[in-house]
């Protein structure tokens, strides 16, 4: 167990470094500069962690070599010491998982905090519309019925967004505060869609597919591929590049309606371009890697004790933090346990005490 | 003519008109005052104004423009809304809240630069906030967040600033202070209206008041005209004396009877005997 060893004396050192960041919020550049470096750094180190064990040296030359190769006039020549199995575990193994990782964690991150600011609300997370329990009784569904698993993919995909998009009608038929209708239009969808994926276990097969539903609803990467990474990357592009587009405006939708609208934003229109890139990143986030609470909650917090609260500089710093965070997560799913531990469980679990400690060192203004 | 309000009405639900019938207009650098008792729909004539709920009889024009017509970012780059104080859930700077009100000078996908960054501070020493600059919107007090949503409104560069009840929830001295914001600002070529619960405050610093009762204004003209003992009397129920002060050189409005019972003439008997016979119940 070398890696563990390597993995314990990684994390002696995050609450150190979380400590460092924290400390220097009032200087909020040196901050955010810090946050930058962070993923990088993790990303790297979370290739040498994992069942099989590659070496570090290894990892760094084999993810050297094709850059090398690049280069003109074989001027930098990398010696091919790794063995096959080892470029297999992590190209085709850990990188396309590290990578679902960063566009998961960013993505669900950025929608939370983005949501928070729509609904003026910190305790808002991404799946307030149901698009989550939408997405997983598409993918139950899907299970259910033995499809296979793009299908169960692109179910659970549809299912989401039908979930968000529901909840949006419903809330069209009450006219008045309209996020408050639009939040408990959510919770009704959800618990109609929660009910249903109730339903589909309670009549699924138990000895093969309500496992199999169980697993898939409480999240894991450790199936992801690059063609399921690919068929998602265009929403998480597209959507993101939006909300990052319009972040600055954000600001004037958390603090109020009324005032926005006198500030001359369309509210309903930017209202509705957040609902829909949210749901975007989110379904696409559920589809490859099932649901995963909580970072969609935490991480914007994470954030705002870092840069603050304003969106220019909060929503970079989510993608960053978001990333990070879920790999550090996976990194922990992988190396626990001799068998792999569901994501969603690990989120909370880590996550939980870990915001409990950092709310109860910092004074937070917005609670 | 900036603002013209033509038999405008409103309703929330088919069956509750809140006003209907009101009609004034607003030249350049003039005050209007609105008066009337709680819940008459002065706020909700004010949001009207500021183009976020729709008329449902007459109209509002902008410019000789219907407001309906126009974009909201249009209306915002002519009219400043500064609405009653209300709790902020994340903690922004007052820089980052005064900055807020460039966003109708600025285009969808941009971020405000130095240019609107200069604008904003400079709205902040206007109101006289400039040391609180860097502290967060929910640690000021009252006062102090009332300036900085004047001081947002007039980042806008708006011909209009309606306010809502500016002074409410404001001590004394910050309720003056406020009013002689406004004044300021009137006389540098902003045109005002404001809702206020004090008489007082229209001649302090209006041209022209308007007094809401019923769903629609029973008196509209300049200060000295409209509140009168009559109206005042008509609106609130209360009997109050205005007279004129050569102390500060202007009207003023004094209520009769608040305090009746706490008199320090205990030789009045109605008072002090009303006290005794109390004392028991209460111990």
């Amino acid at each position: 167990m070398v890696s563990f060893a390597k993995l314990s004396t990684f994390l002696s050192e995050v609450p150190a470094t979380v400590g460092q960041l924290t400390s220097r919020i009032t200087a909020g550049a040196t901050g955010t500069v810090l946050i930058y470096s962070l993923l990088p750094l993790i990303f790297i180190c979370s290739l040498f962690f994992g069942r099989y064990d590659v070496s570090p040296l290894h990892v760094i030359q084999m993810l050297a070599a094709p850059v090398a190769d690049l280069v003109p006039g074989n001027l930098i020549h990398i010696e091919h010491t790794w063995s096959a199995a080892e470029e297999n575990v992590i190209y085709q193994i850990r990188l396309p998982r590290l990578i679902a990782a960063v566009l998961v964690g960013a993505g669900l991150s950025i929608a939370g905090a983005a949501y928070q600011g729509l609904f003026k609300n910190p305790l808002v997370s991404p799946d307030i519309l149901g698009v989550a329990s939408g997405a997983g009784f598409g993918a139950a569904l899907a299970i259910l019925l033995s499809w296979n698993m793009a299908l169960i993919q692109v179910s659970a995909f549809c299912f989401g967004i039908l979930a968000v998009t529901i909840t949006y009608l419903l809330s069209r038929f009450y006219r008045t505060t309209p996020t408050l209708i639009l939040v408990l239009s959510g919770i009704i969808v959800a618990a109609f869609f929660t009910a249903l994926i109730s339903l589909t276990k309670y009549v699924a097969d138990p000895y093969e597919k309500l496992p199999a539903i169980t697993f898939w609803l409480m999240g894991s990467l450790a199936a992801v591929r690059y063609s399921d990474i690919l068929m998602v990357v265009p929403f998480f592009a597209i959507a993101t590049a939006l909300l990052l587009l319009i972040r600055w405006r954000i600001n004037l939708l958390a603090v109020g309606d009324d005032e926005a609208r006198a500030l001359g934003i369309d509210t309903k229109r930017m209202g509705q371009v957040i609902i829909l890139c949210s749901t975007l990143i989110t379904a696409s986030a559920v589809c490859i890697a099932g649901i995963i609470g909580w970072v969609g909650l935490v991480v914007p917090h994470l954030g705002r004790m870092l840069v603050g609260p304003e969106y220019t500089r909060l929503l970079p710093a989510c993608l960053l933090l978001g990333a990070c965070y879920l790999l550090v997560i996976d990194d922990l799913a992988r190396m626990l346990t001799n068998a792999e531990i569901p994501l969603g469980i690990l989120t909370a679990i880590v996550g939980a005490p870990f915001f409990a400690y950092l709310l109860s060192r910092k004074s937070v203004g917005w609670i | 003519m900036i603002l013209d309000v033509n038999h405008a009405a409103f309703r929330y639900d088919p069956l509750r008109l809140i006003f209907s019938d009101i009609s004034f207009s607003l030249k350049e650098q003039e005050v209007l005052c609105i008066l009337g008792p709680n819940g008459i729909g002065k706020s909700t004539l004010i949001r009207c104004l500021a183009n976020l709920y729709p008329l449902c009889a007459g109209c509002i024009r902008l410019h000789n423009r219907d407001i309906r017509s126009l974009k909201y970012r249009d209306v915002a780059r002519v009219i400043g809304y500064v609405p009653q104080a209300h709790e902020i859930t994340f903690p922004f700077t007052i820089r980052q809240f005064v900055l807020m009100g460039r966003a109708p000078h600025l285009g969808l996908f941009r971020s405000p630069g130095g240019e609107d960054h200069a604008k904003a501070d400079e709205a902040i020493e206007l109101v006289g906030i400039g040391k609180l600059a860097d502290k967060p919107v929910n640690e000021i007090s009252g006062g102090e967040y009332q300036l900085a949503m004047i001081a947002r409104a007039l980042a806008q560069e708006p011909e209009v600033l309606l306010l809502d009840e500016p002074t409410s929830h404001l001590d004394f001295g910050n309720q003056i202070r406020v009013l002689e914001i406004i004044d300021r600002l009137a006389r540098s070529g902003l045109s005002v209206i404001m809702s206020s619960h004090f008489p007082d405050h229209a001649f302090l610093t209006s041209n022209n008041v308007a007094i809401m009762q019923h769903g629609s204004l029973i008196a509209y003209g300049l200060a000295e005209d409209v509140v009168t003992e009559e109206n005042l009397k008509a609106t609130y129920g209360v009997d109050v004396s205005i007279t004129y002060s050569h102390d500060v050189a202007r009207h003023v409005c004094v209520p009769h009877k608040a305090g009746q019972c706490r008199c320090r003439d205990l030789k009045q008997p109605e008072c002090s005997q009303r006290r005794i016979a109390l004392m028991p119940a209460m111990r």
